[in-house]
């Protein structure tokens, strides 16, 4: 908890400007949003954080996202299947996915950057095909398969704020992650595989199995996502569904401590920079900002996020070598 | 035929001292660097080296003291460093430990990297190569300046790092343990070569923790301990034990005697293994439990090649097998079996240098301390500390990161790896390179302690010595193949050496 000091800093001066300075950010509504949005964008995150943890990226997710998000209702409403099929088959499905990319990646020795680019490419791409680009939705219909979205938990005591369902999910999600990070031998390896691939080997870790499974977790997550994504909002384009959530995702791990270089993730420190992302688009929105500006805020917080997480890791190694050596 | 040079001071440390963090590193240091000679520092990790070459490099500047030039006419006035680049300017070259060549450069370009040739802004590449070839002729290796740095054994690029410093025109070359990755023939030639540019009138400060190679090359020798000066011995008082005395401080414990190993089973057996070595010429061998064999032969014999081969790194053809069931699959699984194997380059196949001491040494043994795939912390902590106390491992700090530890801690806490899953057979490549006299001791005893309760050991080392000192059975390597074998006591220095550079079993004999 200790190294996410600075990132609660930035969380909280930004929700205490927005909420003098903007109007209507304290209230239930946009509070429920924000913390919805913050639930859906966090598994995602959470997904790739694996992926980065072995010093790998995941760039096809957002087309992912779109893939399984399109293909729900499109496989519901256009092709009358199920949800009893389809709900499996489309997590079976983004799980292949993710073991296409860590065989890829593992046997053939491509480069992550490059196959999961050719995914990002590729699942939307069919996604549009197969839809024909025409706008798929759920049409009014599967309200109790969507309430798993967009339901919301009274809360006791609270009259107007209600805690959303997506919610669950990221709990069990996030602890469960957490405790395979730092209590399993497979986490451990996992991270020890990120921070020297060549030294795990050679210590007998099962290398190639680890980083396929964080390809296989990434994909699945992000169909997971998907899903309750397209269950959130009801209906979506094939040409935009999901555009960019890949680099939200990744800004938030990077904001959350994980090194692009492998070997270190935090599960609070992703959710956590999740919830700072989505809080300053809230913020932008509801300080009259100009929506256009989104990116460019974003841009800047990541990148003096990662300057000033440089130099303080600097300013310990110095000080680690003025104590040590000789 | 030594013809004598000109010896003149040069460089002068007045009193220098360096302290981290209120704990005294360096103190008091008094030494005199001198044009046509070889100054040696010895000590034990830990005693200061490290800090007073990089005082003497310009990477940090002494809290106490100073540094004084002394010019040609005899005067002398105050030096001071305020970087690496400086200390070029003033004449000054470290070739670093650690070999730091940018993999993907040629050598021309490594060798002249930040001192580029160049005409109109494009690269001279001809001009570049020219000079970088007669750099490399002074140090006796043979190699076209195209080829790629990261393609050259670690011994070559040694002698490249050297190379480098010497195309700066440095008056004084600083080398930090330059032949910790060389063979005894490669030794040899960096000697010469450093005699020879003593005779040009360079001066080198030389450190080493092989006191063989001091004795025959120093010219004067100054021993440190806790980063204070022990002594300064001229030729007339350099003796081998006397300097091992003023380094330890303490008197080396005898080895454990080893034990008889006539009626020991055999248990690792390899038959007709090809490893990747060039010449996929197969090699057969067997260990008894309880036996230390040594692998000696130059660099490029194979050992580490034949090595890698059983513990299921890379391509191998041949039968191996461990305890009468042949050992095949990945190394995963043959780790999973038993096999340990402690590799030779220790920051790129060993090390998580930016991990603690705790998760380093624990990494191995996880699975076999783990409950329903949940790490045994308690378990964990207990085995850690019980590992830093039976390796000695210095500082006895189990959360610090190896990063910061010298060359013979890290050494220790990869072999701890190891030792905590009690390995059936421990493979060592290179033991105690670059690891100072205590940990050798204390590596060799932690070695032959395994073998004592079971282990089937088998070690490639270019050191000779160590070879001699270890190993129950001596098998040489030449040119990808098992050349020949001694019992302890039938081999010799000139022996295996006669065998490891293509000699006759019986010339050998």
């Amino acid at each position: 908890m200790r190294k996410h000091w600075g990132l609660l800093g930035i969380f909280v001066v930004v929700c205490i400007v927005t909420a003098l300075y903007g109007t209507n950010f304290l209230t239930a509504y946009n509070l429920m949003n924000l913390v919805q949005r913050t639930a859906l964008f966090s598994i995602l995150a959470l997904g790739v954080g694996f992926v980065i943890g072995t010093g790998g990226i995941d760039l096809s997710l957002g087309s992912v996202v779109c893939l399984v998000g399109i293909a729900v209702p499109w496989l519901l409403i256009e092709h009358g299947w199920s949800p009893w099929v389809v709900v499996p088959v489309v997590l079976v499905g983004s799980a292949l996915i993710g073991l296409g990319h860590g065989l890829l990646i593992t046997r053939l020795r491509l480069q992550p950057f490059l196959v999961t680019l050719c995914g990002l490419l590729l699942y939307r791409g069919i996604a549009r095909w197969m839809t024909g680009d025409q706008s798929q939705g759920f049409q009014g219909e599967f309200a109790e398969l969507r309430s798993i979205a967009v339901g919301r938990i009274p809360v006791p005591g609270l009259e107007t704020f209600r805690l959303p369902a997506t919610t669950i999910p990221l709990i069990a999600l996030a602890v469960i992650a957490a405790i395979f990070l730092t209590r399993t031998v497979w986490g451990r390896w996992l991270l020890a595989t990120g921070s020297n691939e060549a030294a795990a080997r050679y210590s007998g870790i099962p290398t190639g199995r680890l980083v396929t499974g964080a390809y296989v977790a990434c994909s699945l997550l992000a169909g997971l996502g998907g899903m309750l994504f397209i269950f959130d909002v009801g209906s979506a384009q094939p040409s935009d569904f999901g555009n960019f959530y890949e680099l939200y995702a990744i800004a938030a791990a990077v904001l959350g401590g994980c090194s692009l270089r492998g070997g270190s993730v935090s599960v609070i420190g992703i959710v956590l920079g999740t919830a700072t992302l989505q809080v300053l688009r809230n913020s932008i929105n509801l300080l009259g900002l100009g929506s256009q500006l989104e990116f460019a805020v974003i841009g800047a917080v990541l990148l003096a996020g990662v300057a000033a997480d440089e130099l303080v890791r600097r300013w310990h190694a110095a000080r680690l070598e003025r104590r040590g050596a000789g | 035929m030594r013809s004598q040079p000109t010896v003149r001071t040069i460089l002068r440390t007045r009193g220098i001292g360096r302290r981290f963090a209120g704990v005294t590193a360096l103190d008091g240091i008094e030494a005199e660097i001198r044009a046509g000679e070889v100054l040696a520092i010895v000590g034990e990790n830990g005693a200061g080296k490290s800090t007073l070459l990089k005082i003497l490099s310009g990477v940090l500047p002494p809290s106490s003291g100073s540094l004084e030039e002394v010019d040609d006419d005899g005067r002398t006035h105050e030096l001071r460093l305020r970087s690496v680049a400086e200390a070029a300017q003033a004449g000054i070259a470290l070739v670093h430990q650690e070999l730091n060549l940018a993999e993907n450069l040629d050598l021309a370009g490594a060798i002249l990297l930040g001192r580029e040739h160049h005409r109109f802004g494009w690269l001279d590449t001809r001009s570049m190569r020219a000079e970088a070839a007669q750099w490399l002729a002074r140090v006796g290796l043979d190699l076209d300046p195209s080829t790629l740095c990261g393609s050259l054994p670690i011994a070559q690029r040694q002698l490249v790092e050297v190379a480098k410093a010497l195309s700066t025109n440095a008056r004084i070359l600083i080398l930090d343990e330059p032949t910790s990755s060389l063979s005894a023939r490669e030794t040899e030639r960096l000697l010469a070569m450093l005699d020879e540019l003593r005779r040009s009138g360079v001066a080198i400060v030389y450190v080493s923790h092989h006191l063989d190679e001091v004795l025959s090359v120093a010219d004067r020798v100054i021993v440190l301990r806790d980063g204070r000066m022990a002594g300064t011995l001229d030729r007339a008082s350099m003796v081998r034990a006397t300097i091992e005395r003023l380094m330890v401080g303490r008197t080396l414990p005898p080895t454990t005697a080893r034990p008889s190993l006539d009626d020991a089973p055999t248990r690792l057996i390899a038959e007709g293994v090809v490893s990747a070595h060039r010449r996929r010429r197969p090699a057969s061998l067997t260990v008894k439990r309880g036996e230390i064999v040594g692998l000696a032969g130059l660099v490029g014999a194979g050992r580490t090649e034949l090595l890698e081969a059983i513990a299921g790194l890379g391509h191998a053809g041949g039968r191996i097998t461990l305890d009468g069931r042949a050992l095949t699959g990945s190394i995963a699984e043959r780790v999973a079996r038993g096999l340990a194997i402690v590799p030779e380059d220790r920051a790129r196949h060993g090390l998580f240098t930016l991990d603690p001491v705790r998760t380093n040494v624990s990494m191995a043994w996880l699975p076999r301390g783990a409950h329903a795939g949940l790490v045994d912390r308690a378990g964990e902590r207990d085995l850690v500390d019980g590992m830093i106390t039976r390796l000695r491992l210095r500082p006895a700090d189990p959360a610090r990161r190896v990063q910061t530890l010298s060359g013979g801690n890290q050494q220790k806490t990869i072999l701890g790896r190891w030792l905590s899953i009690e390995p059936s057979v421990l493979l060592l490549d290179e033991p105690t390179r670059g690891v100072d006299v205590g940990a050798r001791h204390d590596i060799h005893e932690a070695i032959r302690a395994a073998a004592t309760a079971g282990c089937a050991v088998l070690f490639a080392s270019s050191d000779l010595e160590e070879v001699l000192l270890l190993a129950d059975r001596v098998l040489v390597m030449h040119d990808g193949a098992i050349a020949g074998e001694f019992l302890r006591d039938a081999a010799t220095e000139v022996a295996i050496m006669g065998l490891a550079t293509g000699g006759a079993m019986e010339a050998a004999r």
